[in-house]
């Protein structure tokens, strides 16, 4: 329900010189966002590179942390604690165990048995066994990932979160796909300050194995993208930050995709200021529209109730050049030529790369750009088809659920990315499975041995889940909400977007909804009884022309 | 210089009687005042604006941006409104609401008229008189119109322009898909009465003659000696006796 407060339809202040003043502090508030949002406006109190215990020569990543903690004594627990370093979580409304310790996605499934090439995102040093839990030392938490300000540090991929340093394999490569250099731990360290998109984007643009595979509204464009491409972002825009939403409060960070604020807190707060959640309607309130006249705008403010902002201003995401992967098929994976594994590159995405659509290590692959987003009533509570669940094989099998309906007033409208999959069960249990695909040594990882059977018992053991032995593929779903990537607001979309028969909503249903929906009889009876009407008139007209002709004649 | 009619406070009871042998005569004189032009004409106006807006919303048509026609379809039901308002005025203070309760004139002889008799060159069996310028077929279509056509619109419009103010409740889908559905097939009886309106404003002789009428005012109005002795006072000057005769 949209609020008709004051806040919308401003008072006429009677001092005059103020109210020119305040007219004027309002119009440059756009520019004042951008300022308070850029954390490195602020000055620090501190000079890293000053401090003597940074100066020296590190020879490896738990060395920095024990000398970051030296004076920060609390921080290695704060992050301990927090989902960044827990992968886990345990859901306060449906009360499952989520987490990526727990949850199977479908991009590379699981973690457990593939853990250091999955956990070289995690932040610390070391996870090599999901059972056992996150490494217990204070110095296994990884500082630098989130605060080197050198741009250089980064994290082996297949080393369980351990950092370049000293001799490098020339094969290697980072967490981002590039080859891997050795990183001057030293200069990190005394570069420290805070989280800039750099750091996020290490790990967050590059979930599913490569640069926006997973979510589709997350990828390296944000680096320096364009209004167009994120206008909260973009330095042409906001030039804001991730941190000037996700604000943080003892390393723990507001926004979650498990537990979404569906609908915003209807609190209108600045940018960094304190809060607990990370939606739109933290800064914008929830009637932000002003224009282009009161009636259209309270028009539009009075969708906010039930359209979550990002259904409008996300009208596509993958957007400035990378594209998102839409649809993987596991089960033509493991496809050898001449006893060897290949690769097709079928796909070129804007910004000129040539993508996989075939590896016999994954399988096949599609991939968009400018992605039209999927939309579904949701009240921002996810639920997980969890390996022990029971599923049906027969139907799509949705990996994750996004419950709404329209009579649900927490729930809304949002945009979605449909990610399409067809992934491994148990073909008797009808269970879920984890596999295990990564380990060059082992003779079960699917990806050095291309044998299903393997890498699924293997998997399972791991994991310590029953298993039948007889698997097959079933044809999956995964929801990711659409939240970054907002467009400017001259490209939102427009009434009609919606409100036309085959429109974007035209799949959210069970609602009425102007312009979409009519009913049918109605306006077919409507139709011929004006239809007749009209033709009444005009016979009886006609016939009034011809009788009176007659009269005269 | 015209006298408008309405200024006479001629309620039915204090009207002269029309006795046997009192002699009628057609003059030519303003019946409907300006007000009630202005009301007709920007009525006319405002509902075609709102059916055209209204079937573009409700997907009919392509002609209009959505946003375009939400916003032509509220301003003009806000105007029509206020017009309303006005016009509602109008009719007590004047005590013109009566025209839309016509006597006991016999309502099939209309009917039979425009069916059979207009093609026929058969003359029209009704004249209008000052206190009852409509025929008894015209006065219960706009009672209709009024009270159940328009009633509808009224209510669902009003209803569906303040959707935002009773969604929260748990009926409100339901009740928003009745309040559509109302409105639409009241919209729907409105567009048959445009076109079936419209066309009777082409039965007067000739064809022009009640458009013509609706515009200047004038039209051929049975009086009494007693009813244009009374004009005639009131006007200062001869009353005009109607072309026809």
């Amino acid at each position: 329900m949209a609020k008709w407060t004051k806040r919308h339809w401003p008072e006429a202040r009677p001092a005059g010189v103020m109210a020119a003043l305040l007219a004027a502090a309002l119009m440059f508030s756009g520019q004042a966002f951008a300022q308070t949002a850029k954390p490195e406006a602020r000055m620090s109190t501190a000079d890293h590179a000053t401090f003597k215990i940074l100066q020296e020569q590190f020879g490896s990543g738990p060395e920095v942390t024990k000398a970051c903690l030296s004076c920060h004594t609390e921080a290695s627990k704060q992050v301990m604690n927090s989902i960044h370093y827990k992968w886990s979580y345990e859901h306060p409304v449906t009360g499952q165990k989520l987490g990526k310790s727990e949850v199977i996605n479908s991009f590379c499934g699981n973690v457990a048995s593939n853990e250091p090439r999955c956990t070289s995102c995690h932040a610390g040093y070391g996870w090599t066994d999901m059972k056992k839990g996150p490494p217990k030392e204070e110095t296994a938490v990884d500082c630098l990932i989130c605060h080197d300000q050198t741009g250089k540090y980064t994290k082996i991929a297949t080393e369980a979160g351990h950092v370049a340093v000293g001799e490098v394999s020339p094969k290697a490569t980072t967490i981002t796909g590039a080859k891997a250099e050795p990183v001057d731990l030293s200069k990190s360290a005394m570069s420290v300050g805070l989280p800039k998109v750099e750091n996020c984007g290490q790990c967050h643009f590059y979930g599913g194995g490569g640069d926006n595979v997973k979510h589709g509204d997350l990828s390296s464009a944000l680096y320096n993208p364009s209004k167009h491409v994120d206008v909260h972002m973009s330095t042409d825009g906001a030039n804001m930050q991730c941190s000037s939403c996700h604000v943080s409060k003892n390393h723990h960070w507001a926004g979650s995709r498990y537990n979404i604020d569906a609908k915003g807190d209807g609190g209108s707060h600045g940018p960094g200021a304190r809060r607990d959640v990370a939606t739109c309607e933290s800064c914008h309130g929830d009637a932000p529209h002003k224009g282009p006249n009161p009636l259209l705008a309270m028009k539009i403010n009075d969708h906010t109730d039930r359209v979550a902002c990002q259904t409008c201003h996300i009208p596509e995401f993958a957007k400035g050049g990378i594209a998102t992967k839409t649809r993987w098929d596991w089960s033509t994976a493991g496809k050898l030529k001449d006893g060897k594994p290949f690769a097709e590159e079928g796909y070129t995405q804007g910004n000129g790369k040539h993508m996989h659509t075939y590896m016999s290590q994954k399988g096949d692959f599609e991939w968009g750009e400018d992605v039209v987003p999927f939309y579904s009533w949701f009240n921002g509570q996810v639920e997980y088809t969890k390996q022990e669940d029971t599923i049906n094989p027969a139907e799509i099998v949705e990996i994750n659920r996004i419950p709404g309906s329209p009579d649900d007033p927490r729930s809304r409208i949002w945009p979605f990315k449909r990610m399409v999959g067809r992934q491994a069960y148990d073909a008797e249990l009808n269970h879920l499975v984890m596999t295990n695909v990564f380990g060059p040594q082992t003779d079960t990882a699917f990806w050095t041995n291309f044998d299903w059977a393997k890498a699924i018992d293997a998997g399972m053991k791991q994991a310590g889940r029953e298993y039948s032995g007889k698997f097959d593929f079933a044809d999956t779903y995964m929801y990711w909400p659409i939240t970054h990537m907002v467009a400017p607001a001259d490209e939102a979309l427009k009434c009609d977007s919606c409100h036309a028969e085959n429109s974007r909503l035209a799949g959210v249903t069970g609602f009425y909804m102007p312009g979409r929906d009519s009913f049918k009889l109605l306006d077919i009876i409507g139709l011929l009884a004006v239809a007749g009407a009209l033709a009444g008139v005009i016979g009886h007209g006609l016939l009034r022309i011809f009788m009176s002709g007659r009269r005269k004649a | 210089m015209t006298t408008s009619v309405h200024n006479l406070d001629l309620d039915r009871a204090n009207a002269p009687k029309r006795k046997d042998g009192d002699a009628l005569h057609k003059y030519r004189i303003t019946i409907y005042k300006g007000y009630e032009r202005f009301w007709h004409w920007s009525q006319a106006f405002l509902i075609i604006s709102l059916l055209f807006t209204g079937f573009g919303l409700h997907g009919l048509h392509n002609l209009l941006p959505f946003g375009l026609a939400v916003m032509l379809h509220t301003g003009a039901a806000l105007l029509l409104m206020t017009l309303w308002v006005f016009t509602i005025f109008w009719w007590f203070t004047t005590g013109e609401w009566k025209q839309f309760f016509p006597k006991n004139e016999n309502l099939w002889t209309i009917m039979k008229y425009y069916a059979w008799g207009i093609l026929q060159g058969a003359s029209k069996p009704y004249h209008k008189r000052l206190h009852s310028k409509q025929n008894p077929l015209q006065a219960i279509t706009y009672v209709a119109l009024t009270f159940v056509i328009g009633a509808t619109l009224w209510s669902t419009g009003i209803a569906y322009l303040l959707y935002n103010l009773w969604e929260a409740n748990a009926w409100s889908g339901s009740v928003l898909t009745t309040v559509v559905f109302l409105h639409t097939a009241a919209a729907w009886g409105m567009a048959l009465f445009v076109v079936i309106h419209v066309y009777m404003a082409t039965t007067g002789k000739p064809w022009y003659h009640y458009i013509q009428s609706m515009v200047t005012g004038r039209d051929d109005v049975d009086l009494s000696e007693a009813e244009a002795a009374y004009l005639e006072e009131l006007q200062g000057e001869p009353l005009t006796r109607s072309p026809r005769h």
